[in-house]
């Protein structure tokens, strides 16, 4: 259904213009939108009804002549249009196809479809059958003039169509199915159009004129939207999908303007000044107009499809502030055009203009009566218009006063273009008074929408140092500010006993999953270490006693004449005594670098070996001391 | 006069039990020798640990009961040895100082973890 959307709503500002809501004119984006999605997909499109949908908005558009549809197109429209057992619907698309592309069919092609379709056209039981029949019908006549597609009987085929119609307008799409919908009445009015357009005599006014009671109805219909815009609303939901409201109203909308240019005169309704003109659309850059930039209103006029207008000049009929009802500031002031840019501009706006929102009503203009017929301008145009400015703020002061008398205690003022860093002291029987004032840049005081002061409404009781702020803002106001203006340390009484408790502090649910603060390790600082010569001279009087110690041992007269003389059992004791001392610069190594495992894993081999050693060792030492015992 | 006598007094018993300790086996003398060196060098560290401050009190405990602990072991050697304890009459003087070598060796392992 989206795909239907670009060139439904041409259709839809065609005729139903509206007088309140502001168009924009269909834009580059909107271009590269409609590229976008309709794009085919792999250089060929899913079928010929998507391929004549996307054809037909790029001929709208003036875009996608770089995506060479023809080529993958045309060979698939052949394709349908000479097989017998291509369905009638397939066969209408690809003709509408054909329209947009002109592929080559010879004519034999088309007087074959063509009698297919008028069979078709007299055993036909449902609506579609009738619009796909008629429709390629209508196609081949536009296109290949010598076949012959007159309908001999229209009159029949006419009240066979207008069988299906219900009474309140809207249309079956076949006989058995007793569901009316209105997106099937436009299909209906398109098909009678074509039934018409083909006929070779008049149709009978009578069967005419009971088609209008019918579109009357369908008119009784019609809805509007909040911004004004009428629409036809579907409520069928049936097999073939809901069509929405907008392809309903365009499918009246075509059927409608489809009929009026078949029949020329004939449908005597006021509907008649619908559709064939262009619509023209008032559109403005900015409605934000910055009065110290000394910004000027600027209007563009462009067609729908944002193509240059003709020769015309606007009016501002009438501007008047929002606020104040019915007293305009400028009333009937013609636009000045700036060719080079395409823009109409208004010199400068009154002096009487001051901050605050405005609506500016315009209307357009044609220069050549003539092009009234071609150009719908609709009627004037309402536009809400933003002057912004800077507000000047004077004579800021802020007081604490005492309540019963009014004095005031203490009083400040304030520059709230700069820095304030205010302290202040109040208790609860003590009012505080903040006054500033707000001038615009034409000198009137001004009321800005937005003026709060930071305090919280309720204190709960909570005695304490408060933070002050001062917000002043307003959609006007080009300098709008929340400003830090201090603190106030409040004394307030003790809570009585039903007094409310203060709400528990909002948990922001950003903060609870969010990085808390981060931890910085304090270590202790190391003491303080004593000099270094007292260590040094202590590490010798630690090596002292030893000395001491060896010096002793000489005195006692220690000898190694034990030590055992033979080589096996010195081997061993020798080995021992390495053992040890292996252990021991393990031990060593273990202080400096070692870890415990490492130093566990060797121990564990060296005391093997030392166990075994030492068991050696001591035990020969043992037998020879017993062996002298005895001797 | 009284205090003469008094010096004579420990003057005699310093005397006797000189020539007493004399009579000691060589052996047992080495490890007295041992266990005076022991406890020298452990005082010595508690003097340090006076003037200076305990901060690191991990290496000056390890210091101070690598020296208690040898000395004690030292002094376990010594009643096992000695010939004159009945006690351990049976008990080989090797076995003893085998012993006297693993307990060293484990008391020092954990000396060395707890320096730091």
């Amino acid at each position: 259904m989206t795909r239907n959307c670009v060139f439904l709503i041409l259709i839809l500002c065609t005729t139903l213009v509206c007088d309140a809501a502001i168009f924009h004119p269909i834009s580059d984006s909107h271009r590269s939108a409609a590229l976008e999605i309709f794009a085919p997909v792999d250089g060929s499109f899913g079928s010929l009804e998507e391929a004549y949908e996307a054809l037909r908005t790029f001929d709208l558009l003036g875009i996608g002549k770089q995506l060479n549809i023809r080529a993958s197109a045309c060979p698939s429209v052949v394709d349908t249009l000479g097989s017998a057992s291509s369905s009638l619907k397939d066969l209408f698309y690809a003709l509408r196809v054909n329209m947009l592309l002109k592929c080559e069919i010879s004519e034999e092609v088309f007087a074959g479809i063509a009698s297919r379709c008028k069979a078709s056209v007299h055993d036909a039981k449902s609506l579609f059958d009738f619009y796909y029949s008629i429709g390629s019908l209508r196609l081949i006549k536009d296109h290949a003039s010598e076949v012959d597609v007159v309908l001999s009987d229209a009159d029949e085929i006419f009240q066979a169509i207008k069988a299906l119609s219900q009474s309140d307008g809207k249309w079956r799409y076949s006989s058995n199915n007793p569901a009316s919908s209105t997106y099937a009445a436009g299909v209906a009015l398109q098909t009678l159009a074509g039934v018409v357009s083909l006929a070779t005599t008049e149709i009978d006014q009578s069967l005419i004129g009971m088609l209008n009671n019918d579109i009357v109805k369908l008119f009784d219909g019609i809805e509007k939207y909040d911004d004004g815009v009428f629409y036809f609303d579907e409520k069928l939901v049936d097999a073939l999908g809901h069509e929405g409201p907008l392809s309903a109203t365009s499918s009246i909308v075509r059927g409608l303007t489809a009929f009026a240019a078949a029949t020329s005169g004939s449908l005597n309704l006021a509907w008649k000044a619908i559709g064939f003109s262009i619509p023209l659309i008032l559109s403005l850059p900015a409605t934000v107009l910055s009065m110290t930039r000394k910004d000027q209103l600027k209007v563009r006029v462009t067609t729908v499809l944002g193509s240059t207008a003709p020769p015309l000049s606007v009016k501002l009929v009438q501007a008047f502030s929002s606020g104040s009802k019915g007293a305009s500031i400028i009333e009937s002031q013609d636009l000045k055009f700036d060719a080079e840019n395409d823009v109409h501009f208004l010199d400068a706006l009154p002096k009487s203009v001051d901050l605050g929102t405005y609506h500016f009503v315009f209307e357009i203009v044609l220069h050549d009566s003539e092009e009234k017929n071609i150009y719908a301008t609709g009627s004037r145009t309402k536009v809400p218009i933003y002057v912004t400015g800077v507000v000047k703020v004077d004579n800021a002061e802020i007081a604490v006063l005492d309540s019963d008398l009014g004095n005031i205690e203490t009083q400040k003022k304030l520059d709230l273009a700069g820095e304030t860093a205010l302290s202040l002291s109040a208790n609860h029987l003590q009012k505080l008074r903040l006054s500033f004032q707000l001038t615009t840049p034409l000198g009137h005081s001004f009321k800005p929408h937005q003026d709060f002061l930071g305090l919280v409404e309720r204190f709960f009781y909570l005695s304490g140092k408060y933070d002050i702020q001062l917000t002043v803002g307003d959609a006007v106001m080009e300098n709008s500010y929340l400003r830090e203006l201090g603190s106030i340390e409040l004394d307030l009484p003790e809570a009585p006993e039903k007094a409310t408790r203060p709400p528990p502090q909002p948990v922001d649910p950003y903060l609870r999953y969010g990085p808390k603060a981060e931890i910085t390790h304090i270590f202790r600082t190391p003491d303080k270490r004593p000099p270094q010569e007292l260590s040094l001279a202590f590490v010798a009087l630690v090596i002292l006693p030893f000395l001491g110690f060896v010096v002793g041992l000489l005195r006692l007269g220690v000898n190694l004449k034990n030590f055992p003389t033979s080589t096996v059992p010195a081997t061993f004791a020798i080995l021992f005594q390495l053992g040890i001392a292996a252990v021991l610069s393990l031990y060593v190594l273990f202080w400096l670098k070692l870890d415990l495992f490492t130093t566990l894993k060797a121990l564990s081999f060296l005391g093997i070996f030392l166990m075994f050693v030492g068991h050696r060792t001591l035990s020969h030492l043992a037998s020879t001391s017993a062996k002298l015992k005895s001797a | 006069m009284g205090k003469s006598a008094t010096t004579k007094d420990a003057q005699a018993l310093f005397h006797s039990l000189r020539s007493a300790y004399a009579a000691t086996p060589t052996n047992l003398k080495i490890i007295d020798l041992y266990v005076m060196f022991a406890v020298v060098t452990a005082l010595i560290q508690v003097v340090y640990m006076a003037i200076v401050g305990s901060f690191p009190f991990n290496s000056f405990l390890s210091g101070v009961l690598s020296c208690v602990g040898t000395a004690v072991l030292a002094v376990c050697l010594r009643i096992q040895v000695n010939k004159e304890n009945k006690e351990f009459k049976d008990l080989p003087p090797e076995r003893a100082f085998a012993d006297f070598v693993l307990c060293n060796l484990v008391l020092h392992l954990v000396i060395m973890n707890f320096l730091g």
